[in-house]
């Protein structure tokens, strides 16, 4: 018994056209039929859901907006029993304390030098940020070289004369750096010369920003005592973010090495700064780092919650980054190394990109938490725009009940600003390095 | 025409190794992969690698080139011994090209740029005659039209071939094949093979770990089929195939040709 000759025999001859969806998949009731009304459950919940806004946005919108007091000189405006309005927000305390948010008690006849910072670190950040921009190899000369210097001469007034004696130790630290890179040159082998330009590099950046540092522009002194407001929570922030990245690559490449002490000394580092709060860090920056260094350095105050926050950061990032470097396959470090790439080589040119990309969300979830952590340096004495508010929140001139919402509001509208920016952008950036390498 | 210079390739003392592996041994903690390889590879020589999966034999071309490590024995490549020296290990590498199972290429790279890296980075080439080398080899390889392409747009054979390009930029005196079609879907298994023929007969000298038994029939000068980490049997593919010796390869063979 054979099948073969029952079985009806068919060769399509020509290809079905694509046809249209049906319609009922399309259209805008389609849409909210399918998205907010699709089941009872779903519909209840959209009610309820529907019912929140009402109850929360329009209070909020009649708060900020509508009754708000926008203009005014002092507290009368915004208290009832003296003729003004309670019930919104004062706006006009903000317009009255903005040069006081923005620069906190900075000389005020020198802020124009802040405000040409915030100019500059406006144009770093979006020749750095904007990937179609030019050059933009020159822009990371700018931001991380150029700029740093010009601000810290602009904000400080630079001329930080340095003696004979700070110049004669930089030499010899010099020679001392060149010959470090000129040991381990011939300890690795490798050829003397590259060794020597990295080092003498190195050096003269030193140097020439030591010389600028150095130099007397004619610009007064402002102590970072007086420094405030926005002006710090950007720099903290940009500082924090600028260094966390590169020690944290650092510190997670320390923690997969294969040798043990860099290994140990990454782990130790890592855990024990996750391990204790900010809070805790940026106190032990302040008054115990003092206690280390040498009896005639003192490090400026400003700058030492600096560098906890970065620190701090630092540690956390490395995790993040240490999850992108674990993600990758294995056959990448291979197909690299079968291509007689070099360590270096390949963690720059193959693994780093590739894991970096990985964890951009992770990157910028740690960017953002920088960014509203700063707001604790107010905890060792330093103004920040939180700091600034809590401050003139008591200024007994613009005592008014609705003064302390208006402030915070203002503060949340400003962190919240910075941070939705950096989200989206790095959704835009996620959305077109994978575009390019579809799988 | 190969298959018969293939047998009739005697082996020339006056030649030069290209390969030698000398008494080598290799663990992976307790186990032992590798006992007591011994090989020689001529130049220009062909040599087909198989055996059951866990035989050991990717650990050993791996050996080559020292992407894993052997604690015995020595492995000269192309007269340089292969020790803890990290600039010899460089040095082996760029003459010793590897194809792996999965590719390998840099998916965050464009086929170009997989293709000029190494050269630009490894060996100082400038970037514009980089470019050009690289695009005759994917003309060889026949894929000169996905230069601009990312490798997750091309299909498993053309990925494939770029790897083998990829390898070629570096001009290497050595070609490594792990199992270099056994990722790959039964219709473009022919364009990697007929890639692989083309060097062959180029007088590459070839190390390659395979199933493709047509292949080793056509291109190879010696089979070696490895068992339990060792060599069992080396022979030419004529009498590999026709007259196998060992029991083991007797068995293998039953399985793998129905």
């Amino acid at each position: 018994m054979s099948t073969a000759v029952d079985m009806p025999r068919f060769v399509r001859a020509q290809q079905v056209e694509a046809l249209p969806p049906p319609s009922l998949t399309r259209g805008p009731i389609a849409w909210v039929r399918e998205n907010l009304f699709s089941g009872p459950f779903n519909t209840v919940l959209t009610l309820v859901v529907f019912y929140l806004l009402y109850v929360s946005v329009p209070p909020l919108v009649k708060f900020l907006f509508i009754d708000a007091v926008w203009s005014g000189t002092d507290r009368a405006v915004c208290r009832a029993d003296m003729g003004g309005s309670e019930s919104g927000a004062c706006w006009a305390f903000i317009r009255d304390k903005i040069n006081y948010f923005t620069y906190g008690s900075y000389t005020v006849s020198e802020r124009w030098r802040v405000n040409i910072f915030f100019a500059l670190l406006a144009i770093g950040v979006v020749w750095l940020l904007w990937l179609k921009a030019p050059r933009r190899d020159l822009g990371a000369v700018y931001f991380f070289w150029l700029f740093p210097i010009a601000s810290y001469i602009l904000l400080t007034g630079g001329n930080a004369t340095f003696s004979g004696r700070f110049w004669l130790g930089f030499l010899i630290f010099g020679a001392l750096v060149i010959a470090f890179f000129a040991f381990v040159a011939a300890i690795l082998k490798v050829s003397l010369r590259p060794a020597l330009i990295i080092g003498g590099g190195i050096v003269g950046v030193v140097g020439v920003t030591l010389a600028l540092v150095d130099m007397d522009f004619g610009l007064a002194h402002v102590p970072t005592s007086l420094w405030g407001g926005i002006l710090v929570t950007l720099l903290v922030a940009t500082v924090g973010i600028v260094f966390s990245l590169p020690f944290g690559i650092v510190l997670a490449l320390g923690r997969r090495s294969k040798l043990p002490i860099v290994r140990m000394a990454s782990v130790i580092f890592i855990e024990f700064v996750r391990g204790v709060p900010l809070i805790t860090v940026l106190i032990m920056a302040n008054t115990m780092l003092p206690l280390f260094l040498p009896g005639d350095i003192t490090v400026d105050r400003l700058l030492r919650p600096l560098i906890g926050t970065a620190l701090f950061a630092s540690a956390y990032m490395a995790e993040v980054v240490r999850g992108g470097l674990q993600a990758m396959p294995k056959g990448q470090y291979e197909g690299a190394m079968s291509l007689g790439l070099n360590y270096p080589q390949m963690m720059i040119l193959i693994i780093l990109p590739q894991a970096l990309r990985i964890v951009i969300p992770g990157i910028v979830n740690t960017f953002i938490g920088l960014f509203k952590d700063t707001s604790l340096v107010a905890i060792v004495g330093i103004f920040d725009l939180v700091k600034t508010i809590e401050a003139s929140r008591i200024d007994p001139n613009w005592a008014a009940p609705s003064i302390g919402l208006t402030g915070y509001a203002f503060a949340a509208l400003f962190y919240f600003i910075f941070c939705f920016g950096m989200s989206r952008y790095s959704l835009g950036v996620e959305r077109r390095l994978a575009s390019g390498q579809k799988r | 025409m190969t298959a018969q210079t293939v047998q009739t390739a005697v082996i020339d003392p006056k030649a030069e190794s290209a390969i030698q592996l000398i008494d080598v041994h290799k663990w992976y903690g307790e186990f032992h992969v590798l006992r007591d390889i011994n090989l020689n590879v001529r130049r220009s020589e062909r040599i087909v690698i198989c055996g059951p999966s866990g035989s050991g034999k990717s650990t050993m071309i791996r050996c080559i080139n020292r992407l894993e490590e052997h604690q015995k024995g020595r492995i000269i490549v192309d007269g340089t011994e292969l020790t803890n020296d990290l600039k010899r290990i460089d040095e082996v590498r760029k003459d010793v090209g590897m194809v792996f199972q999965h590719f390998n290429l840099f998916p965050h790279l464009t086929i170009l740029e997989n293709c000029t890296l190494a050269p630009i980075w490894v060996k100082k080439m400038p970037k514009k005659e980089a470019e050009e080398v690289a695009m005759h080899y994917l003309t060889r390889v026949k894929i000169p039209e996905q230069a601009n392409k990312y490798p997750g747009q091309l299909s498993g054979g053309q990925q494939q071939r770029v790897a083998i390009a990829r390898s070629l930029c570096m001009s290497p005196k050595i070609m490594l094949f792990d199992e270099p079609t056994s990722a790959l879907d039964p219709e473009m298994v022919k364009e990697v093979l007929d890639t692989m023929v083309g060097l062959a007969e180029e007088g590459m000298t070839m190390l390659c770990v395979t199933h493709e038994m047509g292949f080793a029939r056509q291109v190879a000068d010696r089979v070696i089929f490895m068992d339990y980490g060792q060599i069992v049997e080396m022979n030419t593919p004529d009498e590999f195939f026709k007259n196998p010796q060992h029991e083991r390869t007797k068995l293998f063979l039953s399985q793998i040709l129905h």
